[in-house]
């Protein structure tokens, strides 16, 4: 038994305190104070507090699984989120006391002490280890020494700023606003409801786990629902309002919030609706997987053309704010689908992929601009323009590939990361500021005309993307299952191997590059038009980092896995404002999980499986 | 067999004077050879003698340092691989190297590479010459995965095919570019004995049903003196006998090169 708990212990003590660590470093960089400006309900929780509570949470829900594996009783699993929660909740704590006035002199204390309460228990180890007397001291003497420098240092530090805030500047009033749950005035009760909601929230997912499948699921599915739709109750807000009375949304938002009765009957609706998926969804697979084969291929086919209707409505329904969004996602659910064929098909890790989405905006805007900068004044329009901006980038794309096809991996990785920085530079220097601008960059791009009308919406933009990322996605799909589409792979799989099979390694490469740009060619002149300027700061490396981070997010060499990906990278920045200061932290955060958990991406592409297939065919049986 | 072996049989593959070094080290030393058309010939000799390096060389891979090679008559050496390949030679590997993360029938369909025509462009347009060719590719490839005993496990992914499928996958994928001559290297190698003979006799099927000229490096000698009717041996990038295997086991020098002179000198007093 003994034994049994040792284990079980130690995971509750780890995770509960990551948990707390977790919490303290979104309050240390800023996080938890910016997004309590966003109200998930309205006057009831924020998303900094939703973040907060869903830490210890999720945490006691993991920590109740593993010791629901070695097999402990209901009190010890509930014992378990009592403490997760008052671990997550302790780290913020001490901070906070740290930070009081009140208590300021603890702070001093700990910093003043520590170094010889470290030199203590290190060295006292050490003796009871049978070292030498001398020997013992002398640790002693060094740690305490080594220790004090640094804290005597910074508790030199507060004493002449008097608070922490000049160390942690994020550790501020506003922090301490959320943390306290609004009792910045009164410290120690601010304290006890921050551990008191944390326990309840600790307890409550520990709880969650030990329901039966069935009500989990669904209560995990009405959570979750429930905070996404209030988190991005902007975005759910304008979706709403193209389709519904003034009124009605007003009983449903305050401003841009979840009122309080409209996010319990949301939540009620999804865990309902959960629970009915969970009972009955089982069964429904089960009688699609049951039917026959041109019966699926059918309901298939009826579910392609639902989709395809429902992006052809999409503007309609959000409206232009969204349609703005959506055309951001487009431009790059078009790179990523370019990029793919270069990094996922072929397996040439490119990071030089903003050349060729520079190269498409920039002639587009010397060719169409009616400003200073422009060539023919509006002689050219951009569809006569587009087919331009193609061979233009394919043009780049095979000069860029020339000297780097004998490159593989990381060195071409390096040597396509230069190209794409040259490219950053030659925009903005002098040399050709006569020609596109310099740091002014070119400006006056007229908006493509469709027969007479200008399309100046987002709304009519949305349908030049969605036309340029079909026809990208149908090239895509028709070479994966092609000849060209198996060399890539050959190449990517063994070059050496290709080769010998006769493989021409060095044109089917060209290919992959010369193609894979001339999409990122069109994604940069449809930006272009969309913005109206172009600008040298546009085209930085993050572009291209953008690009492949939202291919692997989504998943290496799958398309549904690229739309997804540029849905949750570029889209959700977009949408919650919040975000993008942190950006490139939760990037970080989000690919680094993702290579740990999930590296074969969000929905990763699936082998294709060929229909005739299976089983001797009758010529077979007789060629032998 | 033998005799026929022994007549005055073309040369499909001859080499003349070719050496190979690495810094120095002479892995190829000006060696003369050839393999009759329609032999099943096999190379032999100690480890690093040089018999890798030598299908490198054959294959294009390594760029030969002096000599010539010659393929049924024409001059290959200084060829890139895959024009090499196109010219009917193919090969596989010591340890095989197949296309992990493609299928089993992709595998065979790439393998079919040095007689398809069409391009990306019909790819895209869906023109039906690019569809008749792709589907002619499938029923090849499934032909070709039951001939090499794999008929349904084309959908599973090279990797996941247990050991003794993927090495018949990989002589499958070498087949597929109908070659003159097919390079096998160790076909054998950790196999049990009877996989080693069911490989054998697929070998020996090889040459006999579709004609092909097969060379193998084979370190099981029971396999070699089984099924060659020409044997090459090299020690140290030279060659030191040829011919066929009766005469190869008792020759002196072979037999030195493998167990040492005290042991060479020992069989010869038998």
């Amino acid at each position: 038994m003994d034994r049994m708990r040792a284990p079980a212990a130690s995971t509750v003590l780890i995770l509960g305190l990551l948990s707390g660590g977790f919490i303290l470093f979104m309050g240390a960089v800023g996080m938890i104070a910016a997004f309590h400006e966003r109200e998930v309900v309205d006057r009831f929780i924020s998303l900094g507090q939703l973040l907060i509570l869903a830490a210890p949470f999720i945490t006691a829900y993991f920590v109740a699984r593993q010791l629901g594996e070695r097999g402990e009783g209901l009190a010890r699993t509930l014992l378990a989120g009592v403490i997760v929660g008052l671990l997550t909740a302790l780290p913020s704590a001490i901070l906070l006391l740290f930070n009081s006035d009140e208590f300021r002199f603890l702070l001093f204390l700990a910093l003043r002490l520590s170094p010889f309460i470290a030199a203590t228990a290190i060295a006292w180890g050490r003796h009871r280890a049978g070292d030498d007397a001398r020997a013992v001291i002398g640790l002693w003497l060094l740690i305490a020494l080594l220790v004090g420098i640094v804290t005597f240092s910074f508790a030199l530090i507060f004493e002449i700023k008097g608070d922490l805030r000049s160390v942690l500047v994020n550790i501020n009033r506003d922090w301490v606003e959320v943390v306290t749950f609004d009792n910045r005035k009164d410290l120690p009760r601010g304290i006890a409801a921050f551990g008191a909601v944390s326990i309840v929230a600790g307890v409550a997912g520990a709880l969650l786990q030990r329901m039966p499948l069935a009500p989990r699921r669904a209560l995990i599915y009405g959570l979750s629902l429930t905070a996404l739709i209030g988190a991005f109750g902007e975005t759910a807000r304008l979706i709403l309002q193209e389709n519904l009375e003034r009124d009605t949304i007003r009983e449903i938002f305050r401003r841009d919030t979840l009122r309080q009765n409209a996010a319990l009957a949301l939540f009620v609706i999804s865990t309902v609706s959960g629970f009915l998926w969970t009972i009955y969804g089982q069964r429904a697979r089960d009688s699609f997987s049951g039917i026959g084969h041109s019966q699926r291929r059918s309901l298939i086919i009826v579910g392609v053309i639902i989709f395809v209707i429902f992006m052809l409505m999409l503007p309609w329904l959000i409206g232009r704010t969204l349609s703005d969004v959506a055309v951001t996602i487009g431009i790059f659910v078009l790179m990523g689908l370019g990029l793919n064929i270069a990094i996922g098909l072929a397996g040439l890790l490119d990071l030089g992929y903003l050349t060729n989405y520079a190269v498409g905006a920039y002639i587009l805007a010397v060719l169409t601009s009616i400003g200073p900068l422009g060539l023919f004044k509006g002689t050219f329009t951009f569809w006569m323009v587009i087919p331009i901006a193609l061979l233009a980038a394919m043009f780049a794309g095979f000069l860029f590939a020339v000297p780097v096809l004998r490159m593989r991996g990381d060195y071409l990785a390096i040597a396509t990361l230069g190209f794409g920085e040259i490219i950053g530079k030659l925009a903005i220097s002098d040399w050709l500021k006569p020609l596109i601008g310099g740091a002014q960059g070119v400006q006056a791009i007229p908006k493509p005309l469709f027969f007479g009308t200008e399309m100046k919406n987002p709304e009519q933009l949305y349908y030049i993307v969605l036309a340029a990322s079909l026809v990208m996605l149908f090239v895509s799909i028709r070479l994966n299952n092609s000849r060209t589409g198996r060399q890539w792979m050959a190449i990517r799989e063994d070059e050496d191997v290709a080769t010998a099979m006769g493989i021409d390694t060095a044109r089917a490469k060209l290919l992959a590059f010369t193609l894979s740009a001339a999409t990122g060619g069109v994604a940069g002149a449809i930006f272009a038009a969309k913005v109206g300027t172009v600008f040298p700061n546009s085209f930085t490396v993050f572009i291209s980092i953008n690009v492949l981070s939202l291919i692997i997010v989504g998943g290496i060499a799958s398309n549904p896995g690229i739309v997804v990906g540029a849905i949750v990278l570029i889209g959700m920045p977009e949408l919650l404002r919040e975000f993008s200061e942190f950006r490139f932290l939760l990037y970080g955060a989000l690919l680094i999980l993702m290579m740990i958990k999930r590296p074969q991406g969000l929905i990763p592409s699936k082998i294709v499986t060929h229909e005739h297939q299976s089983g001797v065919k009758p010529k077979l049986a007789a060629a032998d | 067999m033998a005799e026929k072996a022994k007549g005055g049989r073309e040369r499909i593959l001859e080499a003349k004077g070719m050496t190979k070094r690495f810094e120095g080290l002479v892995a190829v030393d000006s060696l003369d050879f050839y393999i009759p058309d329609g032999a099943i010939a096999s190379i032999i000799g100690p480890n690093g003698a040089g018999k890798t390096t030598f299908f490198n060389c054959i294959t294009g891979f390594y760029e030969i340092d002096e000599g010539e090679i010659l393929f049924n008559g024409a001059r290959i050496n200084g060829r890139s691989p895959d024009q090499i390949a196109r010219a009917g030679i193919s090969r596989t590997y010591q340890n095989i190297r197949l296309f992990n993360n493609m299928s089993a029938i992709e595998n065979i369909m790439v393998g079919q590479e040095p007689h398809l025509k069409s391009t990306w462009i019909g790819a895209i347009l869906g023109l039906p010459s690019t569809r008749q060719e792709d589907e002619l590719t499938e029923d090849r490839a499934n032909e070709l995965l039951h001939f090499v005993g794999l008929e349904g496990k084309g959908d599973m992914l090279a990797k996941n095919l247990p050991y003794g499928d993927q090495r018949r996958l990989e002589i499958g994928r070498a087949l597929a570019s109908q070659p003159k001559l097919v390079l096998l290297d160790e076909p054998t190698a950790g196999m049990n004995p009877r996989e080693t003979i069911e490989t054998t006799d697929f070998i020996r099927r090889l040459r006999d049903e579709i004609g092909i000229t097969v060379v193998l490096i084979e370190h099981d000698m029971r396999v070699v003196m089984d099924i060659s009717e020409h044997i090459t041996v090299l020690d140290y990038g030279r060659k030191i006998a040829e011919g066929l295997p009766a005469a190869i086991q008792t020759n002196p020098q072979v037999i030195e090169a493998y167990l040492g002179r005290g042991a060479a000198a020992a069989t010869m007093d038998h």
